[in-house]
């Protein structure tokens, strides 16, 4: 692509005004998440949903926001109060730590007018590391000692067992989540995600689902059980485990837990968006709009998902990880090295 | 059928219909073929279909069950028991009770108490009238006995309170002389509700 080549030098203002957006504009997309999951999943079962604070209830986020940040922060009599503070912030960093990794919004330069910061051009990822993709999953899987920690640490049983379901959780699907992706690394042969973007540029035929269709839909479920989403979200069932992991937590440092898991889901559908539907095109007008309906596809399809499936046991996901998708993942890996090959 | 049947309380021994479930898979090979099956048969499709349905059909046709309570208020049954009116003489217009006391008399939890006179025309009416509603237990005798149609239940349930007593007078209860013409006649008890033909559904025949 000649059109990477011209583009300017990034400083590191740019990366810190990228840092800063993302963080604002995700958190805000995580809060504005929420509003969209409770609307979508009262359409499914044909009610309104919040509709009261503000035009269609939209200002029910910034009421939920206000409840979350003034109510008080409970740290339970017997927990480990140290690890019961900080593992909230660990699910809510890595989340975002690993957006930084992943290309988010188009890159633009701020206008010369605009004091101190005219000029300064701020890239479409922050960091843009060769490693894109394993540094992503490794965030996210270094996510999951949030939960894990959060409900060893507050001496209470629901918290244990959603700690050990994290645990096992964790276990069965990461597996699946490398070695589906790994057939698509070996394709194109590189771990950046502008690289990916790059090899499907060739219109919608070029698309990596097309090759990878076995590694799209075992992605599609690791990914599912990564964010913790209804198929596979035994670590907080409530008919089950109360709220598992997160029984003890309150206020703000409940909200940190959720806005990890909806910064997980964006960042979940903007991997497969980039890996297996084409990512944004860059030399298109419209690239950035088919990227972000692309994302809003996959964020819908958690939220479709789940209005319409029941959740499955934990022997149930471990069979369907180790037993299923383990074993296909390593055909498909297997195949397409072949391919490669011949 | 005898009653003897029904007392018989030992498992497996009455006459039930098994639901035809078909053959659990016994052998490796059934279960993974089971599972073969089910993966390729789209089952989960089908479900992602419903609920995408559903919601076109809320969104677009209107199929929304959401009542938006205090602003809207579904039709409630005629025989429905909730706070009493006091009907009119559409003729009239003069209020239809006469004062006979039978629903003093049958009130159950002495919840009303009246007091009658004779006027100029030696012609019962009522003095005194009141009903307090926190003992009231909305049994509905007095309007079952009342020979004048007088006292029926009306349409009010929204009838919570501050405190435990709440009376209630005649003249509260008794439909205002201007509207009259909207003074809404009592079904009697076997009648059915408004939408009853909205809620006539299939009986679910699965079994």
């Amino acid at each position: 692509m000649e059109a990477v080549n011209i583009l300017p030098e990034v400083t590191w203002v740019g990366v810190l005004i990228k840092a800063v957006l993302i963080l604002a504009i995700i958190s805000a997309l995580a809060g504005f998440g929420t509003f969209i999951e409770r609307k979508v999943l009262a359409f499914m079962q044909r009610r309104l949903g919040p509709m009261h604070v503000g035009p269609y209830g939209l200002l029910q986020i910034a009421a939920d926001g206000i409840k979350l940040f003034t109510k008080e922060d409970i740290i339970p009599q017997n927990a480990n109060k140290l690890i019961f503070m900080i593992a909230p912030i660990i699910t809510a960093a890595t989340a975002f730590i690993a957006l930084s990794a992943v290309p988010v919004f188009p890159d633009f330069t701020i206008p010369e007018f605009v004091p101190v910061l005219g000029g300064v051009f701020v890239p479409s990822i922050a960091a843009d590391l060769n490693v894109g993709i394993l540094f992503v999953l490794g965030m996210m899987a270094a996510g999951l000692y949030g939960p894990l920690l959060a409900g060893m640490s507050q001496a209470n049983k629901w918290g244990i067992i959603g700690a050990a379901r994290t645990a096992v959780q964790f276990l069965s699907y990461e597996v699946v989540t490398g070695l589906s992706i790994l057939a698509p690394i070996m394709l194109v042969g590189s771990l950046s995600f502008v690289d990916f973007n790059n090899y499907q540029q060739e219109g919608v035929m070029s698309w990596m689902i097309w090759q990878q269709p076995v590694a799209f839909v075992l992605f599609l479920i690791a990914g599912f059980a990564e964010t913790n989403r209804t198929p596979f979200d035994l670590l907080e069932h409530e008919a089950e485990v109360v709220s598992g992991y997160a029984t003890e937590y309150s206020g703000m440092r409940w909200g940190m837990f959720f806005i990890g898991e909806y910064a997980n889901m964006i960042t979940i559908s903007i991997i497969a968006a980039i890996v297996f539907l084409g990512g944004y095109d860059a030399a298109s007008t419209f690239g950035w709009l088919f990227i972000m309906l692309k994302i809003a596809f996959f964020f819908f399809l958690m939220l479709w998902v789940r209005a319409a499936w029941p959740h499955v046991r934990p022997d149930q996901l471990m069979w369907l990880c180790w037993k299923v998708l383990m074993p296909l993942a390593l055909v498909n890996i297997l195949i397409t090295a072949l391919v490669i090959l011949v | 059928m005898s009653l003897e049947q029904f007392k018989n309380r030992n498992v497996g021994v009455q006459n039930y219909t098994n639901l035809e479930l078909g053959k659990s898979p016994e052998t490796g090979m059934e279960q993974f073929t089971q599972v073969v099956k089910r993966t390729f048969k789209g089952e989960l499709f089908v479900g992602l279909g419903v609920v995408m349905k559903a919601m076109l059909k809320a969104l677009f046709k209107g199929d929304m069950h959401t009542v938006k309570y205090p602003f809207e208020k579904l039709p409630i049954s005629p025989r429905y028991r909730a706070i009493h009116d006091m009907l009119r003489l559409l003729e009239s217009g003069n209020y239809r009770c006469i004062g006979c006391g039978l629903c003093e008399k049958i009130c159950i939890s002495n919840c009303i108490t009246m007091d009658t006179r004779y006027d100029e025309d030696q012609r019962k009416e009522v003095s005194e009238y009141t009903i307090n509603f926190g003992r009231c237990i909305f049994c509905g005798y007095c309007a079952e006995v009342c020979p004048e149609l007088a006292i029926v239940h009306g349409a009010r349930y929204e009838n919570a309170s501050e405190q435990r007593a709440g009376f209630s007078l005649f003249d509260d209860m008794l439909t205002p002389i201007d509207k009259l013409n909207l003074q809404q006649e009592y079904d009697g008890f076997g009648a059915v509700s408004p939408n009853a033909d909205e809620n006539i559904k299939q009986t679910p025949l699965a079994y």
